[in-house]
């Protein structure tokens, strides 16, 4: 069963209908101990980056999303802000984050050929995973994703970059780390492209 | 390389899915969820949804319904229509929809942008500026209320504030221009594109294909939004709803490319 994290950011009925229609079990999870029964996690999340910590913690599910992240037993998928706080924190707000996938979370407008365009940076892009990857399975060469954000992960180390995008810059989109990923772009918003990553999550 | 999106702008009027022209003259064209439907068949880039009764019936949003196509949506959805607090954005993006517009409020009270944009992010705040042409000078007016309320700002005035309260994109639509199929107003297109340091999307007057290579020709990579493109076919206009397949975006694009400057 795959727990989706529902501390009251992003869209978690995206993901439920998304698995719904691949006939693949899925369960909103409001306290800490549904998580118990989830054998994949997804944290989504949009907005702020204090204000997805700052409900994360007052929902209780902080700690066992940590707990599963550190342990490596159960995989963890964290999209838009649900991956940008996966690292240790951010240059948009003071809050700690989860400390999941070693890297500090930079405002595009620090990258100066991506500084001069439109920002935030949205809509559909070509991403460049990394060798190997199992998330991008049978995505073929250039996948295409839609995007919305005005921050990127800048890992600390440079083998848990899952995947890059190039607007202005090349920067880092996906993360892993064992069995932590994350995605800056929207799977669950992606058509087709995203539901085979979605799929190739809950088949790992 | 990032694309151009290409993005059904659905209205909603009395329930149904309408089409107007000039924002008068409704014309009914379907039911808004079986449309998102066939928007997820035709894997439409994003997909825009304005409530035109709300604000004028001075009625907040419809909440269910917004329910009800968010999770349907299966590309991102940017919805407005009587959005006045934060309250009311925050709402509707838990609800699972990506981008929540405002015009009248933002307008108003540029502060409440601001609200939004600092809770929910700036990327999820997106402000409609519905213009139309001054008389006898080469600039717009922007107006609200379908229309019918002139805010007394110009456009280049509009865009200034709304940027600097904190909008993440802006759309432009053009009263003149709505319905009218007769292609995108090139020289506002502009006019804004040289004035808005965030994400941008056009909407009025697109009727063919062409109108789109011509709009990404003339302002790069853009947003451009459509009505009547997307639910008429033909002289008659008859309703059939429909979206550009993969190989005829690639060729609105490279179209666009090619005659660039």
């Amino acid at each position: 069963m795959i727990g989706i994290v529902d501390y009251g950011l992003g869209n978690v009925q995206a993901f439920l209908t998304a698995y719904k229609r691949m006939n693949i079990p899925a369960f909103a999870a409001k306290r800490a101990d549904q998580l118990a029964d989830a054998t994949k996690i997804i944290l989504p999340g949009v907005g702020a980056f204090d204000h997805a910590m700052q409900l994360l913690n007052q929902s209780g599910l902080r700690e066992p999303v940590q707990e599963h992240g550190r342990s490596g037993k159960v995989p963890i998928l964290g999209v838009c802000i649900g991956m940008q706080i996966l690292a240790d924190g951010s240059d948009e707000g003071v809050a700690k984050g989860l400390g999941l996938v070693p890297g500090q979370v930079k405002s595009l407008d620090t990258l100066k050929r991506a500084s001069i365009l439109p920002m935030p940076h949205m809509g559909w892009n070509d991403v460049q995973p990394a060798t190997s990857m199992p998330l991008f399975k049978g995505l073929g060469q250039d996948p295409r994703f839609y995007f919305l954000h005005s921050y990127y992960y800048a890992c600390t180390d440079s083998s848990d970059v899952a995947a890059t995008v190039g607007y202005g810059e090349t920067f880092c989109c996906a993360v892993n780390r064992g069995s932590v990923f994350g995605v800056q772009f929207h799977p669950e918003k992606s058509h087709s492209f995203g539901s085979t990553l979605l799929r190739n999550f809950a088949e790992l | 390389m990032l694309r151009p999106r290409i993005i059904p702008s659905l209205l909603i009027h009395e329930g149904g899915l309408v089409k107007t022209t000039g924002f008068k003259n409704p014309k009914y064209v379907g039911d808004p969820l079986n449309a998102v439907r066939i928007f997820n068949e035709k894997q439409s880039d994003e997909l825009a949804v304005f409530d035109i009764d709300a604000t004028v019936n001075n009625a907040g949003p419809d909440f269910k319904l917004i329910a009800e196509l968010a999770s349907e949506c299966r590309m991102p959805l940017c919805y407005g229509g009587g959005v006045r607090t934060i309250e009311d954005a925050k709402r509707i993006i838990s609800l699972g929809v990506e981008k929540v517009a405002l015009s009248a409020a933002a307008l108003a009270a540029p502060d409440l942008v601001t609200a939004i944009a600092k809770e929910l992010g700036r990327q999820s705040v997106v402000v409609v500026l519905d213009v139309r042409k001054k008389l006898l000078a080469r600039d717009y007016e922007v107006y609200t209320h379908n229309g019918t309320r002139k805010t007394g700002m110009s456009l280049t005035e509009a865009i200034h504030a709304m940027q600097s309260a904190g909008a993440g994109e802006i759309i432009i639509n053009s009263i003149d221009d709505d319905g009218s199929m007769k292609g995108y107003d090139l020289d506002l297109a502009r006019k804004a594109r040289s004035l808005i340091k965030v994400p941008m999307t056009m909407l009025g007057g697109a009727g063919k294909a062409e109108d789109f290579s011509a709009l990404f020709a003339a302002c790069g990579t853009l947003g451009a939004a459509a009505g009547s493109f997307f639910v008429f076919k033909g002289v008659y206009r008859a309703v059939l709803i429909n979206y550009p397949d993969p190989a005829q975006k690639d060729a609105i694009i490279a179209a666009a490319n090619a005659a660039r400057p």
